[in-house]
Parts: C-alpha cells; structure tokens; sequence
C-alpha cells in the first residue's frame, strides 16, 4: 500500500504546530536560509566562479523540479530565462491565487505553516538576485493574508527579512497583496496586471514574457506556493537528494487535493508518480461512498480533461533493455504524476483529484464547470469571451429541459473553435477542455439527454400543453 | 499628450537592416524592425507589418498601424513556421537543398507576433480560413445584427469579413447577451454597447494618443462592457476619432448618425481648414451637400486624426447665408459686367493707391494671383492672423489654414497684420483709395465702417454676409475649399493640394478662376487658366515653391522650407 511522504506538510498538521515563527525556528526553521546565504562562491574546473545564488539556481535545476501551479513547467527553466542583463530589477511574485477547482493544497501551506513557504520564498529571492518580492494571495483568503502579513512581520523582526539578512549585506523586502475575487488573476501575466492596479488581462506572448517583461515591464518570476516550499527543502536536503523523491524528469512530493464521493476527501502529500490514481482514491481517500461505483473523475483540477472509470490508455515505457514498450494502462492505475497524465491526454494541472460516482449526472457536471469558467472567462479574447458563455448556455438549456438531440455535436463544435493558441491566456484551454472531454467520453448521456427533452417537447405539444417542439429559451445564468 | 511628433515631418528613418521572410509562398525581404507607433523607437517588425509588404491582406478588428497592440479580436491568427535547426543549432536543408521548415503547431497572432530569418507565414491554409470563420462566428453571436438601422454599414469590417468569413445561416440558438443601448458617452459620441466587439481601439487611442483616459471596459467575460467612467463624460478634442477607428457601429457620431447611408457618400480628398495643421481629410458629400469630414492618413502631417473641432466646422459650406450673387453696389450683376468695372477702375488707379487685404483661409494660388495685382500698383497687403489656444496634437496656435501661402506668396509681412493699421491710417489719410478685401471682416480687424465709407472703391470677395461684404461696391461671391481645388502651406510648410467635392452656391466662382481673369485684364500677363497650370506658374515664380508640381504634391503633399 502506497505511504503518505510528507515533506511540505510534514509539521502543518501535527498537533501543537502553530504558524507563528516560535514555532518554526523550533522545527528547523530558517536553516536552509541560513546554509543559502553560506554559501561561498564556487571555482569551476574551467575557471569560472560560481557565485552563491548561482550554485541554488543550478540546484534547482539538478532537482528537477516543476511547477505545482498547474503547467508543471521545470522551475530551474523558468528561471533560467530570466533576463539578468537588463538592468532593471527582478521581481519575484508567490502565486498564492490558489482558485482552480477541486485545488485547496497552497491554503494549507498558507494557513498553517507560512514561514515555510515566506523562507522558500526567500531562497528563492536570493538565488535570483530579487530585492523585492510580493505575495499575491486569493481575495478570498483574508484569514491567510493576516496570517502571512504577521509572518513577515516576525520575520523582519529577526531579521530574516528587510536590510542585511542575518548579515549576509542582501536586502529583500516582501508585501502581500490581496486579489479581488477573479480566478484570472491566478494566471501568471493577468496577475501581473492585477497587481499592477490593472484589470487582471492576460498580457499577450510573445512579447510580454514575464521572465523579460513582466512587472512593471521588469524581468519577473512568477511561482507558485507549493514550488516555493520546494525550493526550501531542496537548499535544505541538496538538489541531487531532491531528485531521488519521486520519479525520474517528476521529482519530489505532491500535495494532491481530492474531493467528491469519496469517504475521506482532503489532501494527501504523495511522492511524485510513486502512487496510482486508484491508491490514492481508494487507500488515501477512503474509496468511494458505500455501494457507488466509480464514474469519472477529473485529474488536475477542474480544467482538466475528464478521465472516465475503466478507460485505458496506451503508454509508452522504457524497458528493461532502454527500449520504449507500449505497455496499456488501465485509469486508475496511471501512476499520478506530471508526464503520465499528459501521456494518457490530460493533466495533473494543480493536483486535484475531483472523483464523481456512478449518481453523478455528467452533463449536469459539466454545466456546473462551464457555467464557472463563463463566469471567470476575463472577456479580452473573442473565442474565451464568447465561447465560454455560448457552451455554458447550451449547457444551461440542457439541464433545464430544452435540449436537444444534436447539442453534444454543437458543444463540441462551439469548444473546439477555443483552444490550441487561438486565445491570448491558458483560460480557453481550461473551458474548452471539459467540455470536450466530457463530450468525448460520455457523448451518449447528452444525446440521451437531448433526445428525451426533444420527445418530452413533442408530446406536449401533442396534448396542447403549450410547449412546443421549438426551444423555449431557458433563463441563462447573468453577470454577477 | 504623448505624441507630439505625429504632426512633424520626420526625416527618412534610418536605412534599417533588412530580413527575408517567405508570405503565402513569396518571399519578401521586410526591415527588421519598423517605428513603435507611440514611440517612434525602432521594434522588431511583426508579421502583420511583414504580410502588409506583401501585399497580403490580413483580417482584423483590434489591430490598429497608429495604436499599441493589443492582440485580443484573435482574427489575424496565422499559421507560420520556422526554419528547423539541427542539433548544432544551424539549420537543417531538405535533400532538395532548401532550408527545412518547421511549423509551429499553434498558430499566432500576425499582429503582435515578430518576424524571424527566413520564417514562413500562411495567411490562406484552410486552418486559417477556419480559425478567421470561428473568431468571426464569435463575434457575431451576441452582435445584434442590426444591420439596415445601423450607421456603420457599408463600412463595417463584421460586414466585410462576413463575406468573407461569415455563414449563411446562424447555429446560435440560446438568447443573446444584452448591454446599454443609445449610451450618452459625451458631447459628440453615442454607444451601443451591444454591437461594441470590445477591440478595444477606442481605450488605447484616447489613453495612449489623445492622453486621456477615460475609456475603459467594465463586467466581466461576455457581459465586458465599453464605458466612459461612471458619471463622466468622454469629451476631449478628439473623440470622434474613435468613432472611425471603432471597426463596427458601437461608437457614432451625434453628428453624422442617421444623417446618410454611407454608401451614397462621394469621398472627395481635401484638407481641413480650421487650423495650420491642415489635418488631411476626406469629404463625404452627396448631392452638393457636405455631411461629414473625416481624417485621411499622413503620416507627415496628422497620422489617422483629426481634432473634433475641426472635423465639425464644416457646417458654414451649406449656410442658408452664403453670398450667392455678384453684386455692383445693392443690385445684382453678372460675372462679365462687375469683372469689366472693376478693370476699368483698377486699370486707372494709381501705384499706391491700392491696398489689398486678404485672407490666410485662401489658397496658394489665389494668394499668388492677389500677390500680381499687388506687384502692378505696388500695393500695401496684408492679412488677418488667427492666434488663439493650441495643443500639443494637432490643433495649432494658428487658425489659419495657409499663414504661410501667404507669407511665402507676399501677401503677408512677416508678422502677419503689421500692415492692417498702416493701411488704415492711409484710407484715413486718403492715399489708398481702393481697397480689395478677400475673405476677411475688416471692420473687425481696424478698418471700421467710418473708413470703409471713405474709400472711392471697395471691391470684396467673400462666403457669408459681414459688415464688409454689405459696404462693398463689388461683391463677388466666393467658394468654401470644398467647392474647388488648391493648394495650402500648412504650419510646417506642407504644401497640400485639395480637390472639389460640392458645386458652388449660386453665382458663386472659384476666386483663383476670376482673379486670372482680373490679372489678365489688368496687368496683360496671361496665366494659366487651369489650377494645374497656375499652379506650376507659381511654383516657377515663387521662390519657396521653386521645383513643386501639382501632379507631384500628390495626397499627401510635399515639404517647403519656412
């Protein structure tokens, strides 16, 4: 049976552990900080001096770790292309508008144990020569900004932060600034306007690349909480011991959120592609409720492509002698890492497991997710801005009883005019997916669907009840 | 303000480096980087800028040549590629020899995408036609449709890539999304918000060109609506830009909106008068009436704008006022008659006995013929400045459209209206007897009435009815610039040709047609009759003119110094 591995969570839920900086310091706290800024310039065999900051970037990159923000993009690559010649400062933003559906792991992390991440956070600052770095936490966490806001506060008051850190002559000052309610603000250039006072637009790439114009057109980063913790362990433990947790090029722990019908929904730190899809429903969350039988669940939050329960998946894997075999792979035993899921066309996105049983009406899932990203579609780009609202109405008259037969082809016509680079942001992928897949795998149940409201329709109309077999326009959701 | 250099002459940008790229096929070397819009600095040249050298048209609704980029109508998507490199990172040949493509598996946007050493665009693939047919769809779903009632039709680019890209018929069943209609955005400018694509043209040209402001996009997703903010009114000098920039019929203008159906309009080139810019325009005009003027791109003079100011000052040209007979004192004459008198009387006036006052609202060439009859009796001239409040856009200190025509013909001293007391203590005196007065009020520049009264001869030409025009002797009637061709010296010595968009009123003459005939009378030097001719004569005469043509000014005009 598969074993929790609790690296960044190893304190947060013990009893007594508060997230004050008392508590911290008396759990380890602020070590790897203080090995960071030990660090002594190192002489290569060739004769190049690699400073401090340099030999943590290149840990980085030798622990192979990749974004837990929902792209799973190879943090040490992120920074790597960041542009250090410019003269102009490097900012450095934590992503902390954790609003992707199904997701609650950065809360956690967040509410519990701040200074973990504040001193990841740090590191981080250090290794990218940043002297100025923001916390741009979710509008809806208050509680979490107070909590960060007096962590920094202890913080800078041992002088982990502000001017000269624990003498080492290195500044960094950190604020926090609150989102205002907007799932787009979590998308990395849309946060950056928000934070810059804008409306949270997504900026276009190229040429806004944060890494060269991101802040106020300054070399950004932009990382994620859960990536931020990481970074502390991997100065902590060595970027090559690192790489050992995990699964090769998917290295380290996730902390995955599972949610649905399930017995014991939560968060489950795992290491990365060490447990299945199927362990970490039936042995971390407690399998399914009593008498229901798997239908669907949605891997990596709720943009991501739905899995439906018994599908399998042909993967390519090294054998034994180096050679790539195909090897078919049954769902729930997919190994619940980054490349396995793409492999098998979807994503571990943000880690969360959303697992939906056999009581579950799939279009009425999906309406629910559409309905959500055509509320939080930001409305720049055509094809989001109008697409997402179009499938979330179809969705809308399909749950409410004027669907019709031919709807599941016209959803999948509308989605798949969205995705694939045709939008300025990720955000048409993430409400184009759903609908796809959902389409894809369950195209009968919204047939059936259809079909039934068209019959339903036609009789009435045959007793002289009023309804007509033409639609009567359901009320469809309204701007909030 | 923070564009000041639109309205200067720029000198020929730098020779830039050039890069082939290959558009649909052809290859075309483009430069690698081209003028930031706002800026000016150079930046790497995109690929729309790339297929536009080409030639090749790319759909789109937020691009916009004079604005930043914003990259959100998603309509110029392309598909492009790249050439593929080895592991050696040099590039990699077919067994053919030709340098191996790679294609980008997403597409991008033309607008805002930079071009690369030998990268290839497709601009007509079929994935292309459908990503174009899909934004278009998109576009259209929650557009009301409302086409016959609309002011933008016929000139509305949902129309025009509708025959491209558009169906026949609409799969779009569910209601539509409604938002503000008739919204009173300021002074001059109306909103429908529910044709409005949300392009956002009209945020970045006030913002970024005009310098305010006030336009922003409120809601959310589909419901993202286009508004001024609350409680305030969009009004500055240049809003009606926005209503030609606006590629549908969200923003209209007060003015023009239910006036014509565009369609009907003749579009005639002509400059606008109303200040020393000389913002090139077209006029839209129908059956001799004028009913709109809009700005005409050059880039030596005013970009794509114009000053709301002088985009509406048009009104005057069909004034139930105009001056529309030839008059010899209170009766009625004819053009031969008042003409063969007032030969006569000039042909036996005595040098300095003649003074002429002209108007810096008249063209080059009038200027120059005046200038003749002012040389035959070595006449004091002069005429009437119009300083008053500019900005740092387009709208000039100067309100007159030719100050310069009249310095550089004579007409003019220096500091123009030096002359006007001078010529007014010398009718009082009684040295000048003849006064020729065009286009201007006197009386209100310091010639009153008293010395008007005293003159032998009052010959004046003018539009509308004044004090001078009532105590002429002659009254010829005269022609807005829209009735007629000429040219202007504008502010930075822009020498702009304008072309005849409405018949005169009435009676009323091209002055440049009777002041030829008026030389020829009275000074025996035949000219050209055609303003072609005349001007060329002008040209050659006039040393600042010196090596101008009137085919070579062409649309855009050409530069003198001043």
């Amino acid at each position: 049976m598969a074993q929790e591995y609790r690296l960044i969570l190893k304190y947060a839920d013990e009893p007594g552990y508060t997230p004050d900086l008392d508590c911290y310091l008396r759990h380890g706290g602020y070590e790897a900080l203080k090995k960071a800024l030990a660090i002594q310039p190192r002489t290569l065999t060739d004769g190049k001096t690699l400073s401090g900051p340099e030999q943590i970037r290149d840990d980085v990159k030798l622990s192979g770790l990749r974004g837990r923000g929902g792209a799973g993009f190879s943090c040490g690559l992120k920074w790597s292309f960041v542009d250090r010649r410019s003269g102009k400062p490097i900012y450095l933003i934590c992503n902390a508008d954790e609003s992707e559906p199904g997701t609650f792991k950065d809360r956690q992390i967040l509410y519990k144990d701040p200074h973990q991440m504040i001193e990841g956070m740090i590191i981080s600052c250090y290794a990218n020569d940043v002297k100025l770095a923001y916390i741009y936490i979710r509008g809806e966490f208050p509680e979490g900004a107070r909590i960060l806001n007096r962590a920094l506060n202890e913080a800078r008051a041992k002088n982990f932060l502000g001017k000269n850190i624990l003498g080492s002559g290195y500044n960094l000052e950190i604020h926090v600034h609150r989102g205002a309610g907007a799932y787009i603000c979590g998308e990395e250039t849309g946060l950056i306007e928000s934070l810059e006072g804008k409306r949270a637009y997504p900026r276009i790439k190229p040429p806004y690349f944060p890494a060269v114009l991101g802040l106020y057109q300054c070399p950004t980063i932009v990382n994620n909480v859960e990536t931020l913790c990481n970074v502390k362990h991997i100065v902590a433990m060595g970027g090559a011991e690192f790489a050992k947790l995990g699964t090769p090029n998917n290295t380290g722990t996730r902390i995955v959120s599972i949610s649905g019908h399930v017995k014991k929904p939560g968060y489950y730190e795992v290491e990365v592609g060490k447990a299945t899809i199927g362990q970490l429903i039936n042995d971390f969350a407690g399998g399914l409720w009593d008498g229901r039988k798997l239908k669907a669940i949605i891997p990596g939050g709720s943009s991501a492509k739905v899995f439906k329960a018994g599908e399998k998946f042909k993967l390519k894997k090294k054998g034994p002698d180096g050679k790539d075999i195909e090897q078919e792979v049954e769902m729930l035993d997919l190994p619940y890492d980054f490349d396995s899921l793409m492999a098998a066309g979807s994503m571990s996105g943000s880690g969360a497991i959303i697992v939906m049983d056999d009581s579950t009406d799939i279009v009425e899932a999906l309406a629910n997710i559409s309905e959500f990203y055509a509320h939080e579609s930001c409305g720049q780009c055509t094809p989001c801005r109008e697409g997402s609202l179009w499938m979330s109405k179809a969705l809308h008259r399909l749950t409410h009883g004027e669907g019709r037969k031919q709807d599941a082809d016209y959803l999948v016509k509308i989605a798949d005019n969205i995705p694939g680079g045709r939008t300025i942001c990720a955000f048409g992928e993430a409400c184009s997916w759903p609908v796809q897949s959902f389409i894809a795998k369950f195209k009968d149940e919204f047939v059936a669907k259809g079909e039934a409201d068209e019959k339903r329709r036609t009789a009435a109309q045959v007793q002289g009840a009023g309804l007509t077999p033409e639609l009567k326009i359901a009320a469809s959701p309204q701007p909030s | 303000m923070s564009s000041p250099a639109i309205t200067e002459t720029k000198p020929s940008p730098p020779t830039t480096e050039l890069m082939k790229v290959k558009v649909d096929g052809k290859e075309i070397a483009v430069p690698k980087t081209t003028p930031d819009p706002i800026t000016g600095k150079p930046v790497a040249t995109t690929m729309i800028q790339a297929c536009a050298l080409a030639k090749v048209d790319v759909p789109h609704y937020c691009y916009h040549p004079k604005l930043p980029v914003a990259g959100n109508c998603r309509m110029c998507l392309v598909e492009f590629g790249t050439p593929a490199l080895g592991p050696d990172r040099k590039p990699v040949t077919n067994p053919d020899g030709t340098v191996k493509i790679s294609k980008s598996p997403r597409p991008a946007i033309a607008c805002a995408t930079p071009i690369s050493p030998g990268m290839e665009i497709y601009t007509n693939t079929p994935g292309v036609k459908q990503m174009r047919e899909g934004v278009l769809e998109f576009l259209l779903i929650n557009h009301p449709l409302d086409c016959p009632i609309c002011d933008q039709a016929g000139e509305c680019k949902l129309q025009e890539y509708s025959v491209d890209y558009g169906q026949a018929t609409s799969r779009f069943v569910e209601p539509k999304v409604h938002k503000p209609k008739h919204v009173d955005l300021g002074p001059r400018i109306v909103l429908d918000d529910e044709r409005c694509i949300l392009c956002t043209r009209c945020i970045r040209f006030t913002r970024d060109i005009a310098g305010d402001d006030a336009l922003g996009i409120v809601n959310r997703g589909s419901y993202n609506t286009l508004s001024a903010y609350p409680g305030k009114a969009f009004d500055n000098n240049y809003t009606l830009n926005t209503v030609d920039i606006c590629p549908v019929g969200a923003l209209t203008s007060k003015d023009f909106r239910f006036k014509m159906r565009v369609w009907f309009l003749k579009e005639t080139k002509s400059v606008c008068t109303s200040c020393a810019t000389g913002c090139n325009i077209v006029i839209g005009s129908r059956e001799e009436k004028v009913y709109r003027y809009e700005p005409r791109e050059n880039d030596a003079v005013n970009a794509c704008w114009m000053c709301d100011y002088g985009r509406l000052n048009y009104k005057w040209i069909g004034s139930e006022n105009r001056l529309t007979e030839v008059r010899i004192g209170k009766s009625t004459s004819t053009w031969t008659a008042a003409l063969k008198e007032i030969s006569e009387k000039l042909g036996k006036a005595a040098p300095g006995s003649v003074a002429i006052v002209a108007s810096a609202r008249q063209t080059n060439e009038e200027l120059f013929l005046l200038s003749k009859l002012a040389q035959k009796f070595n006449a004091l001239t002069d005429s009437v400045p119009r300083m008053k409040e500019g900005d740092k856009l387009l709208l000039s200190a100067d309100r007159n459209p030719n100050s310069n025509g009249a310095k550089l013909t004579g007409i003019s001293p220096a500091q123009m209206g030096a002359n006007l007391p001078k010529i007014a203590d010398r009718i009082r005196s009684g040295s000048i007897k003849t006064l020729i007065v065009f286009g201007e009020d006197v009386t209100k520049h310091g010639i009153g009435t008293d010395l008007l009264g005293k003159l032998e001869t009052l010959i004046v030409s003018d539009i509308l009815p004044n004090p001078t025009t009532e105590l002429a002797h002659y009254l010829l009637p005269g022609c807005a610039h829209a009735e007629k061709r000429g040219s202007f010296t504008n502010g930075k010595g822009r020498v702009q040709r304008f072309m005849k968009a409405v018949e005169p009123k009435g009676e009323a003459r091209p002055e440049w047609e009777f002041l030829h005939e008026l030389v020829y009378q009275v000074t025996g030097q035949n000219g050209f009759a055609s303003i072609e001719g005349l001007f060329n004569q002008m040209a050659r005469e006039v040393p600042a003119f010196n090596g101008l043509t009137w085919a070579g000014l062409g649309d855009t005009g050409a530069s003198v110094p001043i």
